[in-house]
């Protein structure tokens, strides 16, 4: 987007009349401007019923982080008084009403300064964006993970991408042979299997084959010393079951969908008319059924982001890899509900804004959908 | 020739249903696939009868014991199927347990045996099982037949596969069909009116579709009341299952309609006065439904594997009820597998559903596509 309106000021600049608006109409075309703009202004409502129903899910299972905390102090022998809980339930200001709880919880998200004193001073406790489990700020124990997670799963998928794709290219082309149906095979089992016993079995095979069941991300050396050069290979050896148990799992959807639109494009009259006037094969299925089929693809883009944010979850604590998903569930489970909250509305927003640029993507590709209002 | 005409006639005359019937026939992956769920579905319903055990039966002796072994030949002799009973023998120095077949006396597999009383459908009362084991040749009552070995606690794992089918069968089944009714319903809503509620009902497909599952699981499930019956807790998961997942029916059906509700046959039927609910129902939905039941078989698979997934974290059935998911979480780390092999069992099931249905569910598409 940035390097667009780069090109779009040097445009201007060239020509003082127009305004830069215009200049983005003149670039994108006029409904596609007001496609975005009606979608963004749509992206307001959307944002609001997703907080509340985010606020909604965190709340909902019986008791708070109080009583969770009690519960585990009682099971350590602890004996703890009702004043005591009163006291921390208004310390936290659980003893609000639902919907000031809501209002609280949406300000302090939004607006409270994490850095300030003020904030480290008087809100520490106060504040709604505070983990209870961690005793710090939420956003702080979010960062602490987002960066690995971030390159893991960047990694996973682009293998996932890099992998199905070509093979579903190949078995549109060479349907109902050998390698179609091998394909088919490979792609259903990761779909069959669940993912956390295909890691279990994998980690067995790797122990019984190895000696070093490869669990988790880092061996004891690199948590150390670091990561650098010299022991990233080690890294890349533990990132396989990772791959193929998260990266299988896609694979299946991506291959099938893409295989049955190529089939269907290359059944268009267009196909066709491009073989009719001697076009070549290679060129037919490359240039024009495999940019047609990959509408639907670009379309599940959408919920590239938010996996990007979380990775996965079961595999992850299956495979003890130091990712976001874990954070999560942990968080739901001992309702830490400030930070299990900000993950979730985090990752329900990143949907949202996949969805609407995987649109806005589909909508500059394909014409059609921007003239019919997005109703795909 | 008048043979040839007749069938030409009969292909144009055919419904949609018939055409869609007759391309099915061809699939033959699709038909075995049928033939396999609906094999799976019987023996989920007859799996008292087939069970040797009942769900709760244990036997200490046997916990986590391998698959039974069965033989034809006792001491040279040919006495028909037979097992033996276990005996345990603890290491003194290392207190290791092995268990051993007690070759002292065997015990013949026998058919159509009494053994625990269950009710059939929910009705009769029987004590009648497929199979199990007679009385000792001395007497003894000690041996279980295990086809698929004994869980942690001596349970028998096959009869738990059979028995825990019902719920990893049905479950899947019966939300998918909820949240197909849901999906039309309020899909159609939204497409056929448009506007604002159109809008309306879009934000909330949107929202529901953006927050993760795992989250939206676990509130929903933390949300149902401890210690209620086992049935009431079927019943509150399939509801959770349904809510996750009719905003995808939803989304087709609404794009089917916005593209069926300026039709000229539509339009026709709204000019001669026939009702909202009518059109929708008899004119619009038959349109796509075939499409829609597509969608939904292909659904279902994705539902029969988030139910492991969800059983592996602690929130799908719980015990004494069981499912797939429940029992593979007997299989929930490397060591289970390193030493009991036997517990990956369940898997093979939950496998050959998935496949069966994703096959079944590919035959139906290509039968419903009328340009093949």
């Amino acid at each position: 987007m940035e390097e667009n309106t780069n090109i779009m000021e040097s445009e201007t600049a060239a020509n003082p009349k127009k305004t830069f608006w215009e200049g983005l109409k003149d670039f994108f075309g006029k409904d596609l401007v007001r496609y975005i703009v009606k979608r963004v202004f749509m992206f307001i409502p959307t944002l609001i019923l997703i907080s509340i129903l985010v606020f909604f899910v965190i709340q909902l299972p019986p008791g708070d982080y109080v009583s969770a905390h009690i519960a585990k102090l009682a099971t350590e022998g602890e004996y703890v008084d009702a004043d005591y809980a009163r006291e921390m339930r208004e310390d936290y200001g659980l003893d609000l009403p639902v919907w000031q709880q809501y209002i609280k919880w949406v300000k302090d998200i939004i607006w409270t300064p994490t850095d300030s004193t003020y904030y480290r001073l008087y809100h520490s406790h106060h504040n709604w964006k505070f983990s209870f489990a961690y005793g710090r700020d939420v956003w702080s124990v979010i960062k602490d993970r987002l960066g690995l997670t971030i390159g893991v799963t960047a990694i996973i998928m682009l293998f996932q991408y890099l992998v199905s794709i070509p093979i579903a290219v190949y078995a549109s082309t060479h349907q109902y042979s050998a390698g179609d149906y091998i394909s088919a095979v490979f792609g259903f089992i990761g779909t069959a299997v669940p993912n956390f016993i295909l890691a279990i079995i994998l980690m067995y095979l790797s122990y019984k084959w190895t000696g070093n069941a490869n669990v988790g991300l880092f061996s004891s050396e690199m948590l150390e010393n670091g990561i650098h050069l010299y022991n990233f290979g080690e890294f890349l050896k533990r990132m396989i079951i990772p791959i193929i148990v998260i990266g299988t799992s896609g694979t299946c959807g991506i291959i099938r969908s893409v295989r049955a639109q190529m089939l269907d494009e290359t059944a268009r009259q267009y196909t066709l008319t491009a073989r009719a006037k001697g076009v070549s094969e290679r060129k037919i299925v490359m240039k024009y059924c495999f940019r047609a089929a990959m509408n639907p693809t670009v379309s599940g883009l959408g919920g590239v982001l938010s996996s990007l944010f979380s990775g996965s979850t079961v595999t992850a604590m299956v495979l003890n890899m130091q990712i976001q998903g874990p954070v999560l569930y942990k968080a739901l489970q001992s309702q830490d509900m400030y930070l299990a909250g900000a993950i979730v509305m985090i990752q329900a927003i990143l949907v949202v804004i996949g969805i609407l640029l995987s649109d806005i993507a589909l909508a500059f590709l394909d014409p059609r959908i921007r003239y019919s209002g997005g109703n795909r | 020739m008048a043979k040839k005409m007749k069938s030409k006639e009969d292909y144009y005359l055919a419904s949609q249903w018939t055409l869609m019937f007759r391309k099915l026939r061809k699939h033959k992956l699709a038909q075995v696939s049928l033939l396999i769920l609906a094999i799976l579905y019987i023996g989920a319903i007859f799996a008292d009868f087939l069970a040797p055990y009942g769900l709760e039966e244990f036997n200490g002796t046997y916990r986590n014991c391998d698959p039974t072994a069965i033989h034809s030949k006792y001491e040279g002799e040919n006495v028909g199927l037979h097992v033996y009973a276990l005996k345990k023998t603890i290491d003194k120095k290392t207190f290791q347990v092995t268990l051993s077949e007690d070759t002292s006396e065997y015990y013949p597999v026998k058919f159509f045996v009494h053994g625990t009383e269950y009710k059939i459908l929910g009705l009769f009362k029987c004590d009648l099982h497929l199979f199990g084991l007679g009385e000792g040749s001395k007497g003894g009552t000690d041996a279980r037949i295990m086809l698929f070995g004994a869980d942690s606690l001596g349970r028998d794992i096959f009869s738990r596969v059979l028995l825990g089918a019902r719920i990893s069968l049905s479950m899947p089944f019966a939300s998918a069909i909820i949240s197909f009714f849901l999906g039309i319903a309020i899909g159609s809503i939204s497409g056929y009116f448009g506007g604002a509620v159109d809008m309306v009902i879009q934000r909330i497909i949107e929202v529901i579709g953006a927050v993760p599952q795992i989250p939206l699981w676990m509130a929903l499930s933390a949300a149902i009341p401890p210690g209620i019956s086992t049935i009431k807790m079927y019943f509150f998961m399939t509801l959770i299952l349904s809510f996750i997942n009719w905003t995808g029916m939803a989304r087709i059906v609404r794009g089917k309609f916005l593209s069926l509700k300026n039709e000229d046959y539509v339009m026709a039927a709204r000019l001669s006065g026939v009702s909202t609910w009518k059109i929708i129902w008899k004119h619009m939905v038959p349109g796509f439904m075939s499409y829609l039941i597509v969608s939904m078989t292909l659904g279902i698979p994705g539902s029969i594997v988030g139910e492991t997934s969800m059983s592996y974290l602690g929130l799908g059935i719980k015990s004494p009820a069981t499912s797939w998911g429940v029992l593979l979480q007997e299989a929930s780390t490397v060591t289970d597998v390193a030493l009991h092999p036997h517990k990956l069992i369940p898997i093979i099931f939950v496998t050959i559903t998935v496949l069966a249905y994703n096959f079944l569910g590919d035959g139906l598409r290509d039968a419903a596509d009328p340009y093949k």
